[in-house]
């Protein structure tokens, strides 16, 4: 307790920054769960990738020793390219692959949800035997130091040494952690707009509102479908980026405990809810902070399903109440 | 491939039919109304005989074959827990593995952390408390909407780990150790001694290796065996017996529709809340039984991807078919002991299975016959709607 | 006898709002004992959210409801079914992959105190009411006429056999009321009358009936009394002659007449 009362200031902040990576995981969740009232059990997965994209990207540009933030930039601003690109692709190809031939056939949530775990075990696993996956495909040679040990952590080749830039309470805020808020801020900010704005945004809500309506008004259901799986894609893309700054390492099996939190995340704000998304993550993000503070690092991880449990038994819609469709988006 | 099997099911249901009335006679003799008994009660005998046979083919070269077959054994009791979970009541558990730590930490606390306790007495209280915990899990959550669950099903399995690996009076994370097999029954060279077979160029020999009937010793795996299988057989019978009465109708209902089931008088709640309970006792009983054939356990041993392995048996073999759930079992333990070469393959495989089968055998590798009319009169419908657009 | 001990099911003043639409607005009536009642009006009137509101499936937003003198109110929905109220569905509502049989079984369940225990040692209660309740449902079947087929899957029925299954169903829970939302929807001329005789059979068993229905001549035909809806509001009550002459129903019906042909 007396840890948590003197360390209060640096608990909150980098909870912020935790938050923030957990909101914008989180809007993937939100967002086809608010189109197709499913969860994405895969979406995890996605995030995943897109941090291996990171690593991989950085250690194709020969990026090594340490670094500041400032002097990395350029290498991170191609990783990001790189991640967003690689997260939209996996959840495309998850759509294609796990959902679309089910939600055709109007098939039991339960059924399409085991498609989609059926999904995240072979992402992950994909990646965890890529080193053999590469040897059968005979590029075992050509691809060495990007699939050798796969199922250990893989670190940032460069590392990012933050400095700090602004005190807040009795904590020096770091470059990094600034940059990390900042940046899901304005992803959220972004996002906002498009789905209030555009067309696409417009399509978006009105499937999320009633798809058959919609359907009959010329949305193309599938193209809004695929759509917001990219979308869900390049906000884990972006999330994977800013993890991979504060974090440094990945592994093939990073996607799980942090996809639960994002859920989490998404349900506490209400699920379906972009807005609420970026409340819950940041409230989880605290709450595990605070939690680790009082009862030992040990216990962080429970936080997170402690809190989903007691949400959904107290207010199953959420803080914010849920649906993408009634245009709180 | 599925002409073939239904061909094959052709074929061979005549022929199946003729060796039944060609024992018909010898039964009638015996006293027995139907040879489907006698040649049932042959089938089992063999199971119980496979640890000793050491059939080629099936035999495990590189580990203990009674071992592997102990093992496929916890699948087989755990996949018949879930299914009723999953496949009865339609609910996703997906942190199934919680109940198995559950069982196996009573188990271990009682008879070697903190007591004394015999295995026999042991087991029923691992049962009682996996279902008090079956209970106290469902409770809450089960009224929470049902894609939820999932999640929150998985947290538990989560939470039950954690819980452990933090409790030092559950071992932390050194996990418990010498958890003592079942007391030997009988005296101590075993009630009585089977010798194994070995083959050579096809041929049974018999080998100087013994199963002491009765004696649960640390090498040999056999009595262990025969004790899930028995295990299996009970819970079997007990799930025939559930399944055809108003409980298993119940759970079928509120599966099917839920608000209608309802509105027709199933309290659903109590329904889901015992089919919770029982599929937490089972898999508590698979977890009492593995803790003491290992003798040791620890937070590791009841990873997360154990409840996702249990769930793809039971969709796999297909859900809401006790035996398809036991195949789908045996698929997903026996094979990777089978051909290790595979075992690093198996969670990727597996995952892919899942999609697979999900997407194009909605009912799993073994339907159930209800669900195959269903997806019969489906294809059907959609045949219809199909040929009502080109019109 | 006085006439409240003649009345089963009352509804007094009734109101249901959602959001802003008020689906029913403040209705009252009564059905008496073993009377067939018809509960008519234009689609979007009511009917549907009035059984829904009669078997729990929504809370009235005031007003109250109840059966033989006992409030429905704070009851579940599996609570209002036991007490006696049974019902079938618009759009068909079966357990689709259950036998004909144990779809009308579930119902015939409601009062059977089978439980695990019960089940598992197949005790004398369970050898007695599991068979008692299995040669019930296998009567109903025969008197709506499933009877052909009780191990088919009830999606494997036609059309009509399906709404038929809903109905015995319905009646396995040995219900005060049961209420028929629209059973005569897709039939055809025949089919039809042979419902009017069924309903009438059902009546004759002791049931009280409330039915649902669009086909006019079917209304007319087999109902005692008939009570109109238009937008949530009753708008009139009487028996059949009554309401064939009241201009208020006259004009509702005439302003919706294409409405109707379309939908039929
Ligand atoms: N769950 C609901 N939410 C919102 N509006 C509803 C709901 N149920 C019914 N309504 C509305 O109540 C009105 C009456 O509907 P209903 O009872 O189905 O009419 P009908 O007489 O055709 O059976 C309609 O305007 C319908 O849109
Ligand atoms: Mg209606």
């Amino acid at each position: 307790m007396e840890f948590l009362i003197g360390n209060f200031a640096e608990l909150t902040i980098t909870g912020l920054v935790l938050g923030s990576v957990y909101a914008l995981v989180a809007l993937g969740y939100t967002l086809v769960y608010g189109v197709l009232q499913l969860i994405n059990f895969a979406h995890s997965e996605v995030f995943m990738w897109g941090t291996y994209a990171v690593v991989w990207v950085l250690t194709l540009l020969g990026a090594s020793g340490t670094s500041s933030l400032a002097g990395a930039a350029g290498y991170l601003a191609i990783a990001l390219v790189a991640a967003v690109l690689m997260s939209g692709g996996v959840a495309l190809i998850v759509e294609r692959f796990a959902y679309r031939r089910l939600v055709r056939q109007n098939a039991p949530k339960y059924i399409i949800l085991i498609s989609a775990i059926g999904a995240s075990f072979v992402l992950s696993e994909i990646m965890g035997l890529r080193d053999k996956i590469a040897g059968f495909l005979g590029l075992q040679g050509v691809l060495g130091d990007y699939v050798n040990n796969p199922r250990n952590t893989s670190t940032l080749p460069v590392e990012i040494k933050p400095e700090p830039v602004l005190q807040i309470g009795n904590y020096m805020v770091r470059d990094t952690e600034l940059l990390i808020i900042i940046s899901a801020l304005i992803m959220m900010f972004v996002l906002d707009q498009f789905i209030r704005r555009t067309s696409f945004g417009r399509q978006i809500r009105a499937v999320a509102q009633d798809p058959e309506a919609a359907s009959l008004m010329g949305a193309n259901s599938t193209n809004v479908v695929r759509l917001t799986f990219l979308i869900g894609g390049v906000m884990a893309g972006v999330a994977a980026t800013l993890y991979m700054i504060k974090v440094g390492a990945t592994g093939f099996n990073v996607g799980f405990v942090l996809g639960v939190k994002a859920f989490t995340a998404a349900v506490l704000g209400g699920i379906g809810n972009l807005r609420g998304a970026l409340l819950g993550g940041l409230i989880l993000g605290i709450a595990e902070n605070y939690a680790s503070g009082i009862l030992g690092s040990e216990w962080r991880d429970v936080t997170a399903f402690v809190l989903l449990v007691l949400v959904l038994l107290v207010r199953p819609s959420g803080l914010l109440g849920e649906s993408l469709g009634r245009a709180r988006a | 491939m599925n002409n073939i099997i239904s061909g094959l099911r052709a074929r061979l249901a005549p022929v199946a039919d003729r060796v039944g009335t060609a024992l018909e006679p010898v039964g009638r003799v015996l006293g027995m109304k139907s040879v489907k008994y006698p040649l049932r009660t042959v089938g089992v005998l063999l199971i119980y005989a496979l640890p000793i046979l050491h059939l080629p083919l099936i035999n495990t070269e590189n580990s203990d074959f009674s071992g592997v077959l102990f093992t496929v054994g916890t699948y087989v009791l755990v996949a018949l827990g879930l299914n009723i979970v999953i496949g009865y009541a339609g609910l996703l558990d997906l942190g199934y593995v919680g109940f198995y730590a559950v069982g196996a930490y009573t188990v271990g606390v009682v008879t070697s952390e903190h007591g004394q306790w015999p295995f026999f007495l042991a087991l029923p209280l691992a049962l009682v408390v996996t279902m008090a915990s079956g209970v106290l899990l469902g409770a809450p959550t089960l009224r929470v909407r049902g894609d939820y669950l999932a999640i929150v099903t998985m947290g538990f399995g989560e939470i039950i780990r954690i819980v452990a690996r933090n409790t030092d009076w559950l071992g932390g994370a050194g996990g418990i150790n010498s958890i003592p097999s079942p007391p030997d029954i009988g005296p101590e060279e075993g009630l009585f001694q089977i010798p194994h077979l070995s083959w050579q160029y096809g041929y049974p020999t018999i080998d100087d290796r013994v199963t002491k009937v009765l004696h649960f010793g640390v090498l040999d795996a056999t009595p262990y065996f025969w004790m899930i299988l028995t295990t299996i057989i009970l819970v079997i019978c007990a799930d025939m017996l559930i399944k055809n009465s108003r409980v298993g109708r119940a759970w079928e209902a509120t599966r099917e529709d839920e608000d209608v089931a309802e509105l027709m008088g199933v309290p659903t709640f109590k329904f889901k809340l015992l089919a919770f309970a029982m599929g937490a006792c089972i898999g508590g009983l698979a977890g009492a039984m593995y803790a003491t054939r290992v003798g040791f356990i620890n937070p590791p041993s009841f990873p997360l991807m154990l409840s996702l392995l249990f769930v793809a048996a039971v969709v796999i073999g297909g859900a809401g078919n006790r035996w398809g759930a036991i195949l789908g079992a045996v698929i997903v333990a026996y094979l990777p002991e089978r051909f290790r070469e595979f075992a690093d393959w198996r969670l990727l495989v597996f995952g892919i299975a899942l999609i697979v089968i999900v997407s194009f055998r909605t009912q799993g590798l073994f339907p159930g016959r209800q669900k195959k009319r269903v997806a019969q009169a489906e294809k059907e419908v959609q045949k219809l709607e199909e040929g009502a657009e080109i019109v | 006898m006085s006439e409240s001990e003649d009345i089963l099911l009352e509804l007094e003043a009734v109101t249901i709002k959602f959001g802003g639409v008020v689906a029913l607005d403040d209705v009252s009536m009564t059905i008496k004992k073993g009377e067939i009642l018809g509960l008519i009006g234009p689609n979007g009137a009511g009917k549907t959210t009035c059984f829904n509101v009669i078997t729990g499936v929504y809370a009235a937003t005031s007003g109250t409801i109840s059966l033989d003198g006992k409030s429905l109110a704070k009851r579940k929905r599996y609570q209002i079914t036991k007490l006696g109220i049974a019902r079938t569905f618009q759009n068909i509502r079966l357990f689709p992959s259950m036998s004909a049989l144990d779809n009308v079984l579930v119902g015939a369940d409601v009062h059977s105190k089978v439980g695990l225990l019960r089940a598992l040692f197949r005790t004398p209660y369970f050898r007695r009411v599991e068979p008692e309740n299995k040669r019930r449902a296998v009567e109903l079947l025969e008197l709506v006429g499933v009877g052909a087929q009780p191990d088919e899957i009830s999606v494997n029925l036609s059309y009509g056999d399906q709404r038929r299954l809903e109905i015995a169903r319905a009646l396995a829970t040995n219900p005060k009321l049961i209420c028929l939302d629209e059973p005569a929807a897709g039939f055809n001329p025949a089919e039809k009358l042979r419902l009017m005789d069924l309903i009438r059979q059902i009546r004759d068993l002791g049931f009280t009936v409330l039915v649902v229905e669009h086909d006019m001549k079917l209304v007319m035909g087999v109902c005692d009394r008939i009570v109109v809806l238009e937008f949530g509001r009753k708008i009139a009550e009487g028996t059949p002659s009554e309401i064939q002459k009241n201009p208020a129903v006259i004009a509702a019906y005439l302003g919706t007449e294409e409405a109707d042909d379309d939908a039929a």
